[in-house]
């Protein structure tokens, strides 16, 4: 397969191994923003290749994962009422909220769909008028284009029995969460290849300068993201911290122009509470001026709705890079796909999924990364 | 931003089990399992049960029988390769092929939905009859039923098998030995994928058809061959990862397996990467495992590779004393990781 077998080839992801091992001299820590770069990660073992001194741990960008708790209740109650069709991607269906998940609100009953792309749901809209559409608009940068897009089609076509649960968050500001947090020990960044597929990097800049950081454009296969930490290990090693794309086949420093005028065009920056990690100001996306008439939460009446999220488990912490799945004593006891205690256990992207299904319970034998 | 106070462990309850019927519980993962341990199975428990295989094999006189059923609720009915006519026959039939039985009869069970066009069921008859004649098996007792008008989905179809046991080898999970082979008889994943494709209204540049195919023959073949067959395990839900997992633990013996030898056709490849699919979790409905002893594993390819429906048998893996219930993969850049059964379940219904 064009542009999947080379980026997996065994022998280039092990020269590259072998180039990171030459290259470094002391511990570094490095973090990848994106829960698809630790699924790979843990997938492929890419981490079993690399030399002691290197420590991935593994960052917020698992949409899923950092949907806040008051998001997943007010998409629970959307979703069980009977005028309501409630259109997501499927991961969204396991996480649980304070007590329930979508799955067991379409077991009792509820219009709970499966989707694979908002403009689905939008089609579904226009097929059953006497239903209210709604879609839960969850992910980064990388999917508001697509969800801003159902927005500016609904309201060009007129189609009102659609609306958006929008749960969008943007990556610089949880970058710079990270790096300001006292307890920080990310000393570079991988940053997610699609995220910058969409906006470029350019907005990386002036945080990789404010920090002292390097910073890494780095796709989602093995051998970029090998490639992705040779570079980042060799800015730290010569003391430099940059932004470099070796992505270029996909991101530019622009990125897609088109896609961030839709963005703008749809929605507005606003502060955003993240599932474990808390209010970051300036985080997330919401739906702005005339657009707000397809925003779920109006619609339905829950825009002042406020869940605390009371005791979390500790996906917060390796939300941050802080602990590791396998630093939680409830990993694969208490906690388990089936019956997840925290985000990160129920995405396929969430690391504690990731670990679980490739490491298994136990860290013995392996270095857990 | 959380502290490192935080950390004292307070995770919120866990969702206690489902109080009611999830699909994942019919999804061939864990969950299924959990309820087929904790509520189906404790009503049942039999000395036929223990074995956990495809059918259960017993004597009546002095002749060995197998005997299985299976029910089939695939959407959309008809599909690239198949329906589910053809599903409901050779599912049958491989079931008992799993436990090394020849299929002789089969039920035939139709619940049908009021307003079933009765041009579709003709069509699902005619590849029923045509299925059965291929798999030179005779359905012999029936039964139909109608159900209201959106409470059923078409067409849903259970059919229970009975074939004889002609040898004496014991083909099951407890008969696997360490450093047996492990043979897989084809590329995976087209199955899964062609449903996948027709429901989501994808197009490839060429159409993905089922694999659905009767792997009694094939079995036969070994058998007439003399291999000493230790286990079969066919592919359908869950995949290879859930076939081979349920094995480990049931032999309790690990598992090791090499990514690179299990095929998988490019445009099933392209497909799982568009869709965010693995593979070896998607379904099959003519592909199987054999485990048999290291000395018989050419003479066992050799006889594979002659037949259609497992000319591109491989061998994949071994089973090893270590690691026992676990199965680990070495990948495509030489790190090895375990895989897992399927959790929930990757594609609703697909058989």
């Amino acid at each position: 397969m064009k542009f999947v077998d080379e980026y997996r080839d065994a022998k280039a992801a092990r020269e590259l191994a072998a180039c990171i091992k030459a290259v470094v001299t002391r511990p570094w820590t490095i973090m990848e923003i994106c829960g698809g770069q630790t699924h790979a990660i843990v997938r492929f073992g890419i981490d079993e290749l690399l030399p002691p001194e290197i420590t991935l741990v593994h960052g917020p960008g698992c949409p899923v994962c950092v949907t806040a708790v008051e998001l997943i209740e007010k998409a629970i109650e959307i979703a069980s009422k009977p005028e309501v069709i409630f259109c997501s991607f499927g991961d969204m269906l396991r996480v649980p909220g304070s007590h329930r998940d979508l799955l067991a609100v379409k077991a009792a009953g509820g219009d709970v769909r499966i989707v694979y792309s908002p403009l689905d749901a939008l089609k579904l809209a226009t097929e059953s008028p006497d239903k209210q559409i709604v879609f839960f608009a969850v992910g980064f940068e990388t999917t508001a284009p697509a969800n801003g897009m159902a927005a500016y089609q609904a309201h060009r076509l007129g189609i009102r029995n659609f609306s958006l649960l929008v749960s969008h968050v943007l990556v610089p500001p949880a970058i710079e969460a990270i790096l300001g947090s006292p307890h920080n020990q990310v000393q570079g960044f991988l940053a997610a290849g699609h995220v910058c597929t969409v906006m470029g990097y350019h907005e990386y800049e002036p945080i990789a300068a404010k920090y002292k950081t390097p910073i890494v454009v780095t796709g989602f296969e093995p051998v970029d993201i090998l490639q992705g930490i040779l570079l980042c290990v060799t800015q730290l090693e010569q003391g430099r911290y940059e932004v470099e794309n070796p992505y270029s086949r996909v991101v530019t420093r622009e990125g897609n122009i088109p896609a961030q005028k839709l963005i703008k065009e749809v929605f507005e920056v606003v502060g955003r509470k993240w599932r474990g990690i808390g209010e970051i100001d300036n985080s997330g996306l919401a739906l702005r001026g005339e657009y707000r008439q397809y925003d779920a939460e109006l619609r339905f009446g829950l825009a002042d709705r406020k869940i605390e999220e009371s005791a979390e488990c500790i996906s917060g912490l390796i939300l941050q890079g802080i602990k590791k799945p396998h630093d939680c004593p409830a990993f694969g006891t208490r906690c388990t796909p089936e019956h997840p205690l925290g985000a990160t256990m129920v995405s396929s992207e969430g690391a504690c999924a990731a670990y679980y299904r490739y490491r298994g319970t136990t860290a013995s034998g392996r270095r857990a990364g | 931003m959380a502290d490192d106070k935080s950390f004292a462990l307070s995770c919120p309850t866990p969702l206690a089990n489902y109080e009611q019927i999830l699909l994942a519980h019919g999804g061939g993962g864990k969950l299924m399992h959990q309820l087929l341990e904790s509520v189906v199975l404790p009503a049942l428990d039999n000395v036929h049960l223990q074995p956990r295989h495809d059918a259960s094999v017993f004597v009546v006189g002095n002749q060995k029988l197998a005997f299985t059923t299976d029910s089939y609720v695939v959407s959309p009915l008809f599909f690239a390769g198949g329906d589910i006519g053809t599903l409901a026959i050779n599912g049958t039939v491989n079931d008992l092929a799993m436990a090394g039985a020849r299929p002789l009869y089969l039920s035939l069970g139709l619940i049908l939905e009021e307003g079933l066009p009765v041009e579709t069921l003709s069509r699902v008859m005619d590849s029923i009859k045509k299925t059965a004649a291929e798999a030179d098996v005779q359905i012999i007792t029936g039964d139909t039923k109608v159900v209201d008008r959106g409470k059923g989905d078409g067409i849903f179809i259970n059919t229970a098998g009975i074939g004889v046991v002609e040898h004496s080898l014991d083909i099951a999970p407890g008969s696997v030995r360490p450093g047996d082979a492990i043979i897989l008889s084809g590329d995976i994943g087209r199955h899964g994928i062609a449903i996948m494709a027709q429901r989501a209204g994808l197009q490839f540049e060429t159409t993905i058809e089922s694999d659905c195919a009767p792997l009694h023959t094939t079995v036969q073949k070994l058998l007439a061959g003399g291999i000493d067959i230790h286990c079969l395990r066919d592919l359908t839900r869950g995949g290879l990862a859930s076939a081979l997992t349920e094995v480990a633990r049931q032999a309790r013996l690990g598992i090791r397996i090499r990514e690179i030898a299990i095929a998988v056709c490019e445009p099933v490849r392209s497909a799982c990467e568009l869709l965010g699919l693995d593979p070896i979790y998607v379904a099959n409905e003519g592909r199987f495992v054999a485990f048999v002893p290291e000395n018989d594993a050419e003479k066992a390819l050799a006889i594979l590779r002659k037949e259609p429906v497992s000319e591109e048998s491989a061998f994949i893996g071994t089973t090893t004393v270590d690691d026992a219930g676990l199965v680990l993969m070495t990948g495509t850049i030489g790190s090895t990781r375990m895989v897992d059964m399927l959790s929930g379940e990757q594609l609703p219904r697909i058989c």
